[in-house]
């Protein structure tokens, strides 16, 4: 399929160098290196336990990196609290659906805006005035997002009791309520039929159109990586191993072998056929 | 020093009588992951049960063998009512259950054999003997070498037999068992079934020490600061904490205690174990617990 | 039929966001508090009033409170007595030695107190967490049990460590008579409750609930896990003060460390099981269940067996039946009363129609 260029992509907005990761004897990843610029869609793909969800792990601060560095809009890191990334504008979704299952739809996303709201303890108590009033702003910015992502319907409902499929959108509305510059999704079409996915393909590349919300996400399907992917970086073992546009990517050797995989001999003349 | 040597013997001859209560705990709590609040009510029940059988004339072993039939009971009707309607709750669903228990046995044994205290007579001649100067109480020693038995034996059997193994793997993940085969309901009545005789071991051990009376099922509450301590799976962990809860709160009460107007061993293991807790969230021996998101 | 939402449509979040969007709800709660503020003072007889519903309305705001940190915030605790302690003492020693600072004023000061005792126990719940907390809750329970007995200047060095509480007197008027004490404590009660329910649906009511649910992903997505926590056991420990006070004030007349011991902690536990965690209406109807039940109880069994009972043994059936209820409850419906009635409501917003 034919990639336009798109021109919208600005400067670096995230770098990683040198990143590696180790837990006990266990070496999760090794000098890791790749940057991710403004409002790119950044695919990071692998065989399980290369170390995907490790390196969306460090990129929020939930994992530190044993050595190399993290640099988010300018700013080098080597240590960070989840909470601080929260607060300079990364938002991320989860493997396993981390939604709070008591509370309604509406509520789970409404706790996305926890860090822009500060009303204090004894106006929120008399919910008047003040307090009322941000609860409104804020509920108006949260329905614009329900809307995006089209899910007024269960606003009211409980998150427990809605299909795996809604949850995760529910998950990506709440990680847009913080209204991110870098949004991290990992695997958010796992456990999804084809017409969810469709759909989640087009809410992804929404935000990233509309919003102009920088995507890096983790997955699995190759025909969702081609379609909506600027870039691929191909992790294996720790290691990076391939880095560039999607096209690039599918060629390489090293990842069709480590990835991809090949049936016959014929198969990687034709593949090799196509590129050369 | 010949007293601090008293008072430290004393101290961690009563934790040993501690762990034998934490065991109970700990033995439920490392095979179904259920914490059991009302291991207390199965001391003070087993305990009431035995002497109110040799008061009507039972002879002790006919009484021990009647009580011990009458815990099997007991776990199994536990079993059935309460435990299995309640699989794969969260543990606090659990836990609260158990509260409940506490109260349906407490009021069972106190309705069916009546709250007057009563006296146990084990037999074991209450004397202290001297060991370079320190009385050590003979009770005490006989129901530190009995508590000792019993962990060893049961620290055994965990590891070592199938069975054990099974109990293991029930801790840790209902369904999981379940899915492999392992009878849950089975493990579940033999668990408790163990919990209970450990339970009349201690009821008598206690009871013939404070008498046999309601306060019994507040040693439970003594219990917790020890489990906490050792950490809530480790059999080795209830040995531990019971010796250092018991020694500790004796030495505090002795030597700090009269600065304080005395009284400290109510709350003195607690914030004890408190401290720790803040230090090592996941007690002695205990596991940690990662939560992956 | 009668309780159908068709027709009334919420044109302004500020409409939706209403803590009974739906006019017949409303209507009913404008009756209850109409009854209850006109009514009742008027026509109940006093029995019912003192012994019923003062100690209802009481032991509700300590379930609220309970409510609030287990129910809502998923903080284990078996503390309640303790932080109801620190209420009942506090304006008991503002009362004393402050006497210029009003009622009122004074009880709110007591739940200040309490809620600063509260943050200090709370402080582990960064460490320690869920079932380990119990620890933390039990030693403030004992430790402040022991320092309220031990130390005398909270008890005015009085020889028997029981001391009366004072007279209650606003603006003048001396709150003696049944009816008046009812209606202060209806009217705190009332208060505290709506400030409760404005809690729990803003912000930070969320992240309580977003902490008791999956704590860590809580603090990925920003909130901050520490001062959530703080703020629970504030609030909650605040509520048990101040309804410690108005035990020791408005119902037992007496200010003693007995009546808040570990016993009255796992009787308000009790009700937030059986009331519904997580839910303001839950704290109240599970509080009157609680204070109903022995009294109906009693009147059943002395129908059925008259005074054949044993005496002695009435206490006892009552607490296997109680201990059997809570069982029952978490089988059935573990989310307690207040689900049995949201179904029941769900059920009439059909009726007649079965679904």
């Amino acid at each position: 399929m034919v990639t336009v260029p798109r021109q919208r992509v600005g400067d670096v907005l995230l770098r990683l160098e040198g990143v590696s990761l180790s837990f006990g004897g266990v070496r999760a990843l090794s000098q890791v290196s790749f940057q991710v610029r403004e409002r790119e869609i950044c695919a990071i793909i692998g065989p399980n336990g290369a170390g995907k969800s490790s390196l969306l792990n460090i990129i929020n601060g939930v994992y530190h990196p044993s050595s190399g560095t993290v640099s988010f809009a300018g700013v080098v890191r080597r240590a960070m609290r989840p909470q601080q990334a929260a607060a300079s504008g990364i938002a991320r979704t989860f493997q396993n659906i981390a939604l709070f299952k008591g509370m309604s739809v509406l509520d789970n996303i409404m706790t996305g805006r926890n860090l822009k709201m500060h009303s204090p303890l004894l106006w929120q108590a008399l919910y008047w005035g003040p307090a009322e009033r941000e609860e409104i702003a804020h509920r108006r910015k949260v329905e614009e997002i329900i809307d995006f992502l089209q899910i007024e319907h269960i606003r009211k409902t409980p998150v427990g009791r809605l299909p795996y499929g809604l949850q995760k959108r529910v998950e990506l509305a709440r990680a847009l309520a913080a209204e991110p510059r870098l949004l991290l999704l990992d695997e958010p079409m796992a456990g999804m039929n084809v017409e969810e996915k469709q759909d989640m393909c087009r809410f992804i590349l929404d935000v990233n159109d509309e919003l102009g919300v920088t995507v890096v996400l983790i997955e699995h399907d190759m025909a969702v990586v081609m379609d909506i992917a600027d870039r691929v970086v191909v992790l294996d073992y720790g290691r990076k191993i391939a880095d560039g546009a999607p096209d690039e990517v599918r060629r390489n050797p090293e990842v069709i072998a480590a990835y991809l995989g090949v049936a016959t001999e014929a198969d990687r003349r034709a593949v090799q056929g196509e590129g050369g | 020093m010949q007293f601090f040597f008293e008072v430290l013997i004393g101290g961690l001859l009563a934790g040993v009588m501690y762990s034998l209560v934490a065991l109970g705990f700990v033995l439920i709590f490392k095979a179904s992951g259920v914490f059991n609040f009302a291991q207390g009510a199965m001391v003070l029940f087993a305990a009431l049960t035995f002497v109110s059988l040799e008061e009507r004339g039972l002879p002790r072993w006919a009484a021990l063998a009647a009580t011990l039939l009458v815990m099997l009971l007991l776990a199994v009707a536990i079993e059935r009512i309460v435990l299995r309607p309640l699989v794969n709750q969260p543990p606090i669903s659990l836990f609260m259950a158990t509260i409940g228990l506490t109260f349906c046995i407490e009021g069972m044994a106190q309705g069916v054999w009546g709250s007057v205290v009563k006296g146990l007579d084990l037999g074991i001649p209450d004397t202290p003997f001297e060991v370079k100067g320190v009385l050590i109480s003979q009770f005490d020693l006989v129901a530190a070498l009995t508590a000792g038995l019993l962990v060893a034996g049961l620290a055994l059997f965990f590891q070592v037999t199938r069975t054990g193994r099974a109990l293991r793997a029930v801790a840790d993940d209902h369904q999981a068992a379940l899915s492999v085969g392992i009878p849950l309901r089975h493990i579940w009545g033999v668990v408790w079934a163990v919990a209970g005789a450990v339970a009349l071991v201690a009821g008598l051990l206690w009871g013939a020490r404070l008498g046999v009376q309601f306060a019994l099922s507040v040693i439970a509450l003594k219990a917790l600061p020890v489990m906490f301590l050792g950490g809530l799976t480790s059999i080795a962990g209830a040995i531990v904490g019971g010796l250092i809860v018991g020694a500790s709160e004796k030495l505090a009460e002795v030597y700090i205690g009269p600065a304080l107007g005395g009284g400290i061993e109510n709350w003195f293991p607690y914030v004890l174990v408190l401290l720790f807790l803040l230090v090592r969230p996941e007690g002695l021996f205990g596991e940690k617990r990662i939560d992956r998101v | 039929m009668i309780y159908r939402e068709a027709g009334q449509f919420r044109t302004s979040y500020r409409a939706d966001q209403r803590i009974f969007p739906i006019v017949q709800d409303r209507a009913v709660v404008a009756g209850t508090l109409l009854v209850a503020f006109g009514v009742i003072p008027l026509f109940a007889p006093e029995y019912l009033i003192t012994a019923l519903l003062i100690q209802w309305l009481i032991l509700s705001l300590a379930t609220l409170g309970l409510n609030i940190l287990t129910g809502y915030a998923g903080q284990f605790s078996l503390g309640t007595g303790g932080f109801m302690a620190v209420g009942a003492f506090a304006a008991y020693a503002f009362q004393l030695r402050a006497p210029s600072i009003p009622l009122l004023g004074a009880f709110a000061l007591a739940g200040l107190c309490a809620a600063a005792v509260g943050v200090v126990f709370g402080l582990p719940s960064l460490r320690i967490r869920g079932l380990y907390l119990a620890v933390a809750t039990l030693a403030s329970q004992f430790f402040i049990e022991w320092l309220l007995t031990r130390v005398g200047w909270f008890t005015n060095y009085s020889a028997s460590g029981v001391i009366s509480a004072q007279k209650m007197v606003i603006a003048g008027v001396p709150i003696d008579t049944p009816v008046r004490r009812y209606l202060l404590v209806l009217s705190i009660v009332a208060v505290l409750a709506l400030a409760a329910k404005n809690l729990v649906r803003s912000r930070t009511g969320r992240a309580w609930m977003a902490v008791r649910d999956m704590d860590v992903a809580a603090g990925v997505i920003g909130i901050p896990l520490l001062g959530t926590k703080l703020s629970a056991f504030a609030v909650s420990s605040f509520y048990c003060g101040v309804a410690g006070a108005l035990w020791a004030f408005a119902f037992l007349g007496t200010v003693e460390p007995q009546a808040f011991d570990l016993d009255r902690s796992f009787l308000v536990l009790t009700m937030v099981i059986i009331g519904g965690a997580g839910s303001v209406l839950g704290s109240f109807l599970g509080a009157a269940f609680i204070v109903i039940f022995p009294i109906f109880l009693n009147q059943i069994l002395r129908g059925l067996f008259g005074d054949a009972l044993r005496p002695g043994l009435l206490p006892n059936i009552e607490l296997f039946v109680f201990g059997s209820l809570i069982i029952f409850f978490l089988i059935v419906e573990p989310h307690g009363l207040a689900r049995l009635w949201q179904i029941a409501k769900e059920k009439l917003r059909l009726w007649p129609f079965p679904h």
